[in-house]
């Protein structure tokens, strides 16, 4: 991977980019497998292309797009962004993408628009973990509408300058920097804007260990471990984990006034 | 059979060996502190139900050479948990304060260190000398500790993974009917003692 000359202002991260390799043999995509590694391993099942993404709920153009034509309302923008997963880990992700804010005002949501609600692909067939009840198929995530529009809210279909392979959530994923991992949702065929908050996967399966803002917070134990520390992939030891995942100086004004120990 | 508890004593030092190489080649993966932690706490659980079939397997088969090989699985067993514990220590610094807080904190760990703790004068009374300064009636007491120590292994296993409770609770079905076979076998087998 090359780094951008351009400077990529917030959008990039001076710190090392977590290699290739590393970045696609250790991850949770639970349809593709719940150990780390299995998602490499059965990514083949997945078929990223045809591919359509239905668009619905309170918009003015609800439509059914192929991911070919979605991708090409965009021009393709790098993003350097920190990933921190709620397991304690994170790692610096090279992503190609489109800011989600593009595509929702382009969806033109209705007045009574609040939330919007992302759905993955559901075909135990080409995602074989899905034959299992491990977790309430299909995985289901949102964002308040305010911030899916802030500028570093992310749709990502490539990494490190490549298509985005099945394990990384191909063809389309969400990537919200200032969150934990798992708000990232992969393999995306549904997005809905809705005036209720979603009922997510991960608040469906444990409501007290994963809340529906799941933004990064040191301070706020997960309840089996802390969420004070990480390790960086790559590193032995381990570093401080910084409020919003080191973006506070851009995200923390969507919260203020909220109680962030109940919003967790 | 003289070469039973060296051959399971190798055996069970075996995945040691393979951690290390693992750890040397890469073969651990991205994020190998937390594969040696895990391969470390299932080690120390598979050999603890190990040492604990040791007597269900006598009572149902009648063969005696489990008894024999019962304290090496129950050291071994030991030897893991010791190494589990170095190893999360390692990845917190060789903080005493990040334990604590953990330990008082977070049921998934004070369960785990517990049992870790309870393993502790098991090991050390593993001797045969052991066994005639306590009494066999007290060392069978004390040494019963590791039917809570080994439930409590489980919990903390069963508490430790995010969300596919599936292994976990094979190891507690395993558990509870070794547990059961002590139950039903042990007393019918003694009054039929000795029928000649």
């Amino acid at each position: 991977f090359v780094r951008p000359n351009r400077p990529l202002g917030p959008y990039d991260t001076k710190e090392a980019v977590t290699p290739y390799q590393q970045a696609t043999t250790y991850n949770n995509f639970y349809e593709l497998g719940t150990d780390k590694a299995d998602p490499a391993r059965n990514a083949g099942s997945l078929k990223p292309r045809p591919w359509t993404v239905k668009i619905d709920g309170e918009v003015k153009k609800p439509q059914t797009v192929d991911i070919d034509t979605l991708q090409s309302w965009f021009p393709l923008e790098d993003r350097i962004y920190r990933m921190r997963c709620v397991e304690g880990w994170s790692m610096v992700m090279p992503w190609l993408g489109f800011p989600l804010a593009g595509l929702i005002r382009r969806l033109e949501p209705t007045s009574k628009a609040k939330y919007v609600q992302f759905t993955a692909l559901l075909d135990p067939k080409q995602l074989p973990g899905q034959r299992g009840n491990v977790l309430d198929w299909p995985y289901v995530e949102g964002l308040r509408l305010d911030e899916a529009l802030h500028p570093l809210a992310f749709m990502a279909v490539g990494l490190h300058g490549k298509v985005l392979p099945g394990q990384n959530g191909a063809p389309l994923r969400l990537v919200v920097p200032w969150k934990y991992g798992f708000k990232g949702i992969k393999s995306i065929v549904k997005i809905t804007l809705t005036e209720k908050q979603p009922q997510t996967t991960w608040m469906r399966a444990a409501p007290s260990e994963y809340g529906f803002y799941a933004n990064v917070n040191p301070a706020v134990p997960h309840p089996r471990w802390s969420q004070a520390t990480e390790r960086r992939i790559g590193e032995l030891g381990r570093r401080k984990t910084l409020p919003f995942n080191g973006y506070a100086d851009e995200v923390a004004g969507l919260y203020k006034g909220m109680d962030l120990r109940k919003n967790f | 059979m003289g070469w039973l508890v060296p051959a399971v004593t190798v055996g069970g030092l075996l995945p040691v060996a393979v951690l290390i190489w693992d750890a040397y080649t890469g073969a651990l993966g991205a994020n190998p502190i937390q594969r040696a932690t895990l391969q470390t706490g299932l080690l120390t659980l598979a050999l603890l139900v190990a040492s604990l079939a040791c007597t269900p397997l006598r009572l149902l088969t009648g063969w005696t050479w489990p008894a024999r090989i019962r304290k090496a699985l129950g050291l071994l067993a030991f030897g893991y948990a010791a190494l589990h514990f170095l190893i999360y220590l390692f990845d917190h610094g060789f903080s005493l304060g990040l334990m604590l807080e953990d330990v008082l904190e977070r049921p998934f760990v004070t369960v785990g260190f517990t049992a870790l703790l309870l393993l502790v004068p098991l090991a050390l009374t593993s001797g045969r000398n052991s066994v005639k300064r306590l009494g066999f009636q007290r060392w069978t007491r004390l040494h019963q500790l590791v039917y809570l120590a080994v439930a409590l292994g489980a919990l903390h296993y069963y508490w430790g993974v995010k969300q596919d409770h599936t292994p976990p609770l094979i190891y507690a079905g395993v558990i509870a009917a070794l547990f059961a076979v002590r139950f039903l076998k042990r007393r019918p087998t003694r009054k039929k003692a000795s029928p000649t």
